[in-house]
């Protein structure tokens, strides 16, 4: 797809070709551990060298390299733990649950490497609850991979030892944050940490070091690890090596979960290209471009690459590469209530302005789509926004421990600055007041067009 | 109330033992709990927290939490619509709201007969196959509403008893772990350096 | 929290640079410079947990301000901190309207009403009219989650308080967050109530009404109260308090916060026996028996009466004809005018504020001395002899179990039963009864062998945990069933076996140690001195001092039940409930020619007084009292007494004079400033000098002083040389007008020798078991009885029987059981038998005046221990 011609190769995806692409044997057919092998042979600093060499950014929504990550655990503190984060529960997110279901040995493998690099003595694969599939996937393969000396006490023979443990939640989006990844690990209920001090790879599960990552972020290590850095560094764009999976959803002739380059694609190749452009007749009206925390982008930043940095700086993120697609059927308030009751329903209560601020907003919006709008509504919506998250801004400030609450901002600053006039119609009228001011760049309309068109 | 059996109280210790603090497995045990009973009962709960040694609220405060934990009994089958933003956008409330009739329940109840259990849910991870729905966290992508009604009828006959197990249950395979090949939990205050660390020439480096 | 380095960092709050102490907290250290930030969740006895977000303000350290929790960010070199920002107050009001969102607007009719921090910001920082329009949360109105306390989830506003507290800080988490998000509450688990000893405190720290007090709810608006400080006297830590009153009645207690004691905690026992100072068992007239009720009299008859009975023993019998027991009640000042009276006017030393529940006065003076806050030093070791705090000392167990949890201290415990700390202990000896010393004597000793039915090797672990270091002792009776040598003798194993070692002394009757300071007890005189060496100095003082060292508590009832004692008082003391031995005190109050009771509660031996003399109580009088640390601190009076009871140093004096003396005592003060001359460990001791947190006696006393009072370092003192020293300085001054200054001035005598007496244990027979006594937070002990709120919390008695023990008696658990002790000429209970591996084996563990059983009918007082017999009743 990348304009450069040559041909992308499908680093984590290459096996879902196959229906037995979660055994052991197709696996192993298809250069399955031979990374570990290799790995073991290089010794954990090489590896962990690798890694930072190939700029590894993780795929989790922070987009933090691994290599650098992997170095703040703190020297001498014993034990080490590896948490992989495999929570997905980000509205529009869906490629986590595809790499455990389809090629749970790869993430497996790739958790190993990782554990070897760092030096954890164990590993805990936290499944996002509800996906018994990839539950009974992950079992299977780990049952396989112990059996095969893959897992557990010395390693293909050698002194390497650590058991991956198979956990899985019980339904709560707020656990995929990893402090409260590991307070859920820890049984507790799954309430973020306030950071500092508490950052998982200087105190993290139990206070110890502690390395969380997403499943695509450790499903990339076995193909780094087997082709070396250079030649995975060779894929992508300045700051985003390799390939990325992404999933399109919504109004796109053909929505699905694509591994591309990263960095190189444009949202307009992937929603006109890869995907076949909007559904029937009609014309785009909106797309949320990293999950549904992120400000909604439109028409004018189809031709952003997907590249963290340039997302961001056009006032959105990249976050979990969830791309959801809206044609000009959609009602944009309702679309942004969606998102808004979702945060309200997965607030973990802690944070006052989370807890009753996300809540509030969802009912005042239920209720104006029932039909009790009132003009002050619009400013309300705003003024509590700005109470969540302060001055409305794009990387968010924010009033609370976690991202959690202002992520249930950013539909509403969009919808209502783009889409002034369908508010308005479900208020009987109402503007956006001066009071607040609204400092996210995605909120804003495009130079020289007037809010609200 | 139930507590757990006999043989399941097995298991809770040896899943118990993969942890390297107790309180870690009270997840994984209110599931098997919920797998014994269909829903997580007050005995299990106190019986959870002997094993756990948490107290039974500590337990009840983690339990609760998790929307997947019922503490009141639900349908045999618990079908979650998605009606968030992906499935909104191609007909995942209408696909709700048509369950509803042919159910003739409002989202959160259970029918009359026990059969069935019907939420209102946010994203489970499907939306390239919006709308979907699943069945006690089996999924059915892209499901119409003469195929969700002849689900239903499949369901009450049955006929999917292979795919979709009762509530409670998750994965059917479980992680066994060979004592042979068993690293062992790593215990704060009980680890020093990992030997292939030591061993290797770059020591103090590593990871570090 | 506790901990803190003295270093201290520059930072700037709202303009103006301040020092805070290194990792302070923004929060704190702004409030110490005069700047409160708003806060609802944060407390500074619990570790933070920045929930509320109340407490945001701009932080800038060096990145630019941004918006912190200041109750979780620890002050760092030139950080600045803006408060009053536009940014600040509007994220501040923002967080103000969240949580007023879906609070109930029932002020008028909430108990926090007036005094609500969540009202209070409404108003100072509110918007004013509510922009939710919404529907609100709802939840069941006020819910019992205990017998004391009731929550309104409605009101709650999820700041973690009461649960934090009963997890960090009692350690019982039984309340907990349950739900999610919006849903959030906070709830019990079914059929588990929040059944803590210290529950009330979370009803104090709830910054809203949401948790509220049985005893207290709807009973007074806040404004309607009005209050004092003073200091509980519930039991002897001595827990500084508020008393609030309104209309002459004491409607509430609140913890007060100093450092050296209770942080703020109190338990609900101290918390909540206010009831009892109103109860339609008080005492409110003098009383006279005649025939066998009791006719009410005036003060004058009554008081006629009773110097007339002393004075009649005095002639026949002499001062060893009358005995006074109690005194623990009583203030400081009471205490030492009643000694006076006692002593230095009847000149009898058959004196004793203990009631045979306690430990030798020598043990409890002549041991070297430690403070709570020795025995809660950060890594300390602590050895823990005989009492459950949990029960007997319930803010000394919060102080004890913060050092270990948060504060690594290492706990060893040496006890007749699992206590309330057990499953902290690094070790627990629990010795077979009658067997501390042996136990004791096995742990100092080089290899340690096997005693009191424990192995030689469970000795020696412990002995390892106690490692070489210092050792601070919490030396308590524990086991009332054997004699009180058995722990005195353990004590003198200890001392003599461990280099550096102090006590902190395990007695829990409320003012026992400011009593056994005053010299209420048989060979002391006040100021912590020995009969002997002090004799010379109260010459100087008083008319007379006793020749020779008088009967204890015990031997007083003997000589009683023996017919030979004329006068018993009863200062405020009921043996009849309170002596480990009901069938002796039985017949003492039959042989005792004539009974006087000076007591403020209607009880069973008061029942059988000739003359009682009612007496002010709790929070009705003024004076100083002392806890187990030897802190004096100040009572402060709040409500007058009923009817026409009076403090119990004026009944002295009266007594004095119609016995042709004079206390020469006017006032509360009069009697403050000679103790604060006469007693050696008083010595200087002033109201400034007591201030609010009150002061450890004996002062530290400038080096040229000549006589360091006892701090257990002279407890070998020579006895010829203090006296010497004491005729000496006797010479050059003239004590009784010496005013209280500190040293220099005369040299008061002061020592007491401990001796630990000798103790041989008994074979016991092999189809008897050996009765374990400890007490229970709540008993049928007169206050508790008084107070309804907590009467009804007395768990009963039951025998607790070791599994071995248990299963060779064949019962099932619940079902009756006699226990008795005929061959020890004693009677017999039925009760319920239950299971308990916290006890040892050849035990049976029974709980002292229960309801249901007292085991004081059980026990004998004249054996070292009391054998019992438990059979399961056909
Ligand atoms: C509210 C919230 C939800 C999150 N959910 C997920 C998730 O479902 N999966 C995930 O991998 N990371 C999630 N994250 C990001 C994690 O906190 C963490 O950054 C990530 O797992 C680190 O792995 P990576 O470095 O490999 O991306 C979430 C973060 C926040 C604030
Ligand atoms: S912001 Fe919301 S989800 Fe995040 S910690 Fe606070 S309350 Fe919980
Ligand atoms: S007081 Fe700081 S967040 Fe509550």
């Amino acid at each position: 797809m990348s304009d450069t011609g040559k041909t992308i190769p499908q680093m984590i995806t290459g096996r879902f070709q196959y229906d037995d692409s979660h055994t052991i044997e197709r696996y192993r057919a298809t250069d399955g551990y031979a990374a570990l092998r290799k790995a073991l042979d290089m010794g954990p600093e090489a590896v962990h060298n690798e890694v930072k060499a190939a700029s590894l950014l993780g795929r989790g929504g922070a987009g933090f390299p691994a290599g650098v990550k992997w170095g703040f655990c703190p020297p001498g503190v014993w034990p080490r733990y590896i948490v992989v984060n495999g929570d997905e529960s980000e509205p529009g997110t869906y490629k986590d649950r595809l790499l455990m279901e389809r090629d749970p040995h790869q993430l497996i493998e790739g958790v190993l490497i990782a554990a070897y690099a760092v030096g954890c003595a164990q590993a805990f694969l936290y499944v996002r609850g509800e996906m018994a599939h990839a539950q009974e996937r992950i079992a299977a393969a780990l049952n396989e991979a112990y059996a095969a000396g893959l897992v557990g006490k010395n390693i293909l023979g050698s002194n390497f030892s650590c058991d991956v443990i198979l956990h899985w939640g019980a339904g709560a989006y707020i656990v995929g944050e990893e402090t409260a990844l590991i307070e859920s690990l820890e049984g507790n209920r799954g309430m973020p940490r306030l950071k500092p001090p508490y950052f998982p790879a200087a105190k993290g599960l139990y206070m110890q070091p502690t390395i969380v990552n997403n499943v695509e972020t450790l499903a990339n290590l076995p193909w780094i690890i087997r082709n070396g850095a250079e030649a995975y560094t060779s894929f992508g764009a300045e700051n985003s090596r390799g390939t990325r999976m992404f999933a399109v959803s919504g109004h796109v002739k053909k929505p699905g979960v694509y591994e591309v380059e990263f960095g190189t694609t444009t949202f307009r190749d992937l929603i006109y290209g890869v995907c076949g452009g909007i559904r029937g007749s009609h014309t785009l009206k909106a797309f949320i471009p990293g999950g549904a925390s992120a400000p909604w982008f439109y028409e004018e930043h189809l031709d952003l690459p997907l590249e963290a940095g340039a997302v961001g700086n056009a006032g959105s993120m990249l976050g979990s590469g969830a791309v959801v697609v809206m044609d000009d059927t959609t009602d944009a308030v309702k679309a942004a209530w969606r998102v808004v009751r979702f945060f309200a329903r997965e607030s973990c209560g802690k944070c006052t302005p989370c807890r009753e601020g996300t809540s509030w907003l969802e009912k005042i919006m239920r209720r104006m789509l029932d039909g009790h709008g009132r003009p002050e509504d619009i400013a309300l919506l705003l003024d509590l926004c700005d109470n969540i998250s302060p001055q409305i801004t794009w990387p968010p400030k924010q009033t609370t421990i976690c991202p959690l609450g202002p992520s249930a901002v950013s539909p509403i600053a969009s919808a209502v600055m783009r889409f002034k006039d369908e508010f308005q119609a479900y208020c009987g009228g109402g503007d956006i007041p001066t009071s607040v001011t609204i400092g996210g760049k995605a909120y804003l309309p495009p130079e020289g067009a007037p809010a609200g068109v | 109330m139930p507590r757990f059996t006999a043989e399941n109280t097995i298991l809770a210790k040896e899943i118990i033992g993969r942890y390297p603090l107790p309180k870690s497995a009270l997840i994984p045990l209110l599931h098997l709990a919920q797998e014994q009973d269909g829903h997580v009962t007050e005995a299990a709960m106190e019986h959870i927290a002997e094993l756990c040694g948490v107290t039974p609220a500590e337990v009840l405060g983690t339990c609760s939490f998790y929307e997947m934990f019922k503490l009141e009994p639900v349908g045999k089958y618990l079908i979650n619509v998605c009606t968030n933003i992906s499935c909104m956008l191609l007909g995942g409330e209408e696909l709700l709201h048509h369950l509803e009739e042919s159910l003739d329940i409002r989202p959160g109840s259970t029918t009359a007969d026990g059969m069935f259990t019907l939420e209102d849910v946010e994203c489970i991870a499907a939306c390239t196959e919006a709308p979907c729905l699943t069945v006690n966290y089996r999924y059915f992508h892209q499901i119409s509403h003469d195929e969700a009604d002849k689900l239903l009828d499949d369901l009450r006959a049955g006929r999917r008893a292979h795919e979709v197990p009762v509530h409670g249950v998750l994965g059917k395979v479980r992680q066994q772990i060979p004592l042979e090949r068993r690293a062992g939990a790593a215990v704060p205050g009980e680890c020093e350096t990992p030997v292939w660390l030591a061993t290797s020439d770059a020591t103090e480096g590593a990871g570090a | 929290m506790s901990e803190q380095t003295e270093t201290t960092v520059k930072i700037t709050i709202d303009g103006t640079e301040v020092e805070a102490r290194d990792g302070e907290l923004v929060i704190a250290a702004a409030e110490r410079a005069g700047t409160y930030i708003p806060r609802f969740c944060w407390h500074p006895r619990m570790s933070p947990v920045g929930m509320c977000r109340m407490c945001i303000v701009e932080i800038d350290t060096g990145r630019g301000p941004a918006l912190q929790p200041s109750c979780m960010i620890p002050v760092s070199e030139g950080m600045t901190v803006t408060t009053d920002s536009e940014v600040t107050k509007k994220a501040q009001d923002g967080v103000l309207e969240f949580l007023l969102a879906n609070h109930p607007l029932d002020c008028p009719v909430c108990d926090k009403g007036g005094e609500c921090p969540l009202q209070d910001q409404a108003y100072a920082y509110g918007p004013g009219e509510s922009r939710f329009v919404e529907e609100k949360r709802h939840f069941e109105k006020p819910i019992p989650i205990s017998d004391l306390v009731a929550l309104d989830r409605e009101r709650c506003i999820l700041c973690d308080r009461c649960t934090r507290f009963s997890k960090e800080v009692a350690g019982d988490t039984l309340i907990h967050f349950i739900d999610r998000g919006n849903q959030t509450q906070v709830n019990t688990f079914p059929d588990h109530p929040f059944a803590s000893y210290f529950s009330g405190n979370t009803v104090q720290i709830c910054p809203v009404g949401a948790l509220t007090a049985e005893p207290y709810r709807f009973k007074a608006r806040p404004w309607d109260l009005d209050q004092v400080e003073s200091t509980c006297t519930s039991c002897s830590v001595g827990c500084r308090v508020v008393v609030q009153a309104s209309r002459n009645e004491v409607l509430r207690k609140q913890g007060v916060d100093i450092d050296g004691v209770n942080w703020g905690w109190l338990c609900d026992k101290g918390r909540f026996d206010f009831q009892s100072i109103h109860a339609d068992t008080r005492l409110a007239e003098p009383m006279v028996r005649s025939d066998d009720a009791h006719a009410r009299t005036s003060w004058a008859d009554a008081l006629d009466r009773s110097a007339a009975a002393i004075t009649a023993a005095l002639e026949s019998s002499g001062p060893a004809g009358i005995g006074v027991i109690g005194g623990a009640r009583l203030t400081n000042e009471s205490a030492y005018a009643w000694a006076k009276l006692a002593k230095g006017v009847i000149g009898t030393d058959n004196v004793d504020c203990q009631l045979g529940d306690g430990l030798p006065a020598e043990a409890v003076l002549g041991l070297p001395r430690a403070t709570i806050d020795d025995v809660c030093t950060p890594g300390g070791t602590i050895l823990l002899v005989g009492v459950d705090p949990k029960d007997e000392l319930p803010v000394l167990y919060l102080r004890l179990r913060h050092a270990i949890v948060e504060d690594g201290a290492t706990l060893v415990e040496l006890v007749p039963h699992a206590t309330g700390l057990t499953e902290l202990a690094a070790q627990t000896l629990a010795y077979a009864p009658g067997t501390a010393a042996d136990v004791a004597r096995s742990l100092v000793s080089a290899a340690p062998v096997a005693a009191g039915g424990l192995e030689a090797d469970t000795i020696a672990a412990a002995k390892a945990a106690l490692g070489d270091g210092p050792v601070r002792v919490i030396l308590g009776r524990g086991n009332l069933a054997d004699s009180a040598d058995v722990i005195a003798a353990a004590a003198g194993h200890l001392v003599g076996g461990v280099d550096d070692i102090a006590f902190l002394s395990g007695l829990r009757r409320g003012n026992v140690h400011g009593a056994l300071d005053a010299g209420l007890a048989p060979g002391v005189l006040p100021g912590r001195v020995s009969l002997d060496d002090g004799r010379q100095w109260f010459h100087e003082h008083w008319s007379t001092v006793p020749g020779a060292r008088g009967l204890d508590t015990r031997g007083t009832l003997q000589a009683a039940a023996d017919g030979k004692l004329d006068v018993l008082v009863l200062l405020g003391a009921d043996p009849l409930s309170d002596f480990p031995d009901t069938d002796l005190a039985t017949r003492a109050l039959a042989g005792a020619r004539t009974v006087i009771a000076v007591d403020t509660l209607q009880t069973a031996s008061v029942a059988q007084a000739d003359i009682v003399l009612p007496a002010a109580g709790d929070a009705e009088v003024a004076g100083t009292t002392t806890n187990l640390e030897g802190r004096v601190s100040r009572l402060d009076q709040k409500v007058t007494a009923p009817g026409t009871a009076r403090p119990d140093w004026v009944i002295a004096a009266e007594l004095a004079f119609r016995l042709g003396d004079d206390l020469g005592l006017e006032s509360v003060d009069d009697v403050f400033a000679e103790l604060a001359t006469v007693a050696a460990s008083h010595r200087g001791l002033t109201a400034d000098a007591i201030g609010v947190d009150g002061v450890v006696v004996p002062l530290p006393v400038a080096e040229e002083a000549p006589a360091e009072p006892a701090a257990g370092t002279e407890s070998d003192v020579d006895p010829e040389a203090a006296e010497a020293q004491a005729d000496a300085e006797a010479e050059d001054t003239d004590g009784s007008e010496a005013e209280a200054a500190p040293a220099p001035g005369p040299a008061v005598p002061g020592g007491i020798r401990f001796e630990a007496p000798p103790v041989s244990v008994p074979q016991i027979d092999g189809y008897k078991l050996r009765l374990v006594t400890t007490r229970k937070l709540y008993d049928e002990g007169a206050a508790t009885a008084a107070s309804p709120s907590l009467s009804k919390l007395a768990p009963g008695a039951a025998v607790l029987l070791h599994p071995h023990d248990f299963d060779r008696l064949g019962v099932t658990s619940g079902s009756q059981v006699s226990i008795s002790n005929r061959e020890g000429g004693r009677g017999s209970l039925t009760v319920p038998v239950q299971v308990s591996d916290g006890v040892p084996r050849g035990a049976a563990l029974l709980h002292y005046l229960q309801p249901g059983g007292h085991a004081s009918a059980l026990i004998s007082s004249d054996t070292v221990v009391t054998d019992v017999r438990v059979e399961v009743v056909k």
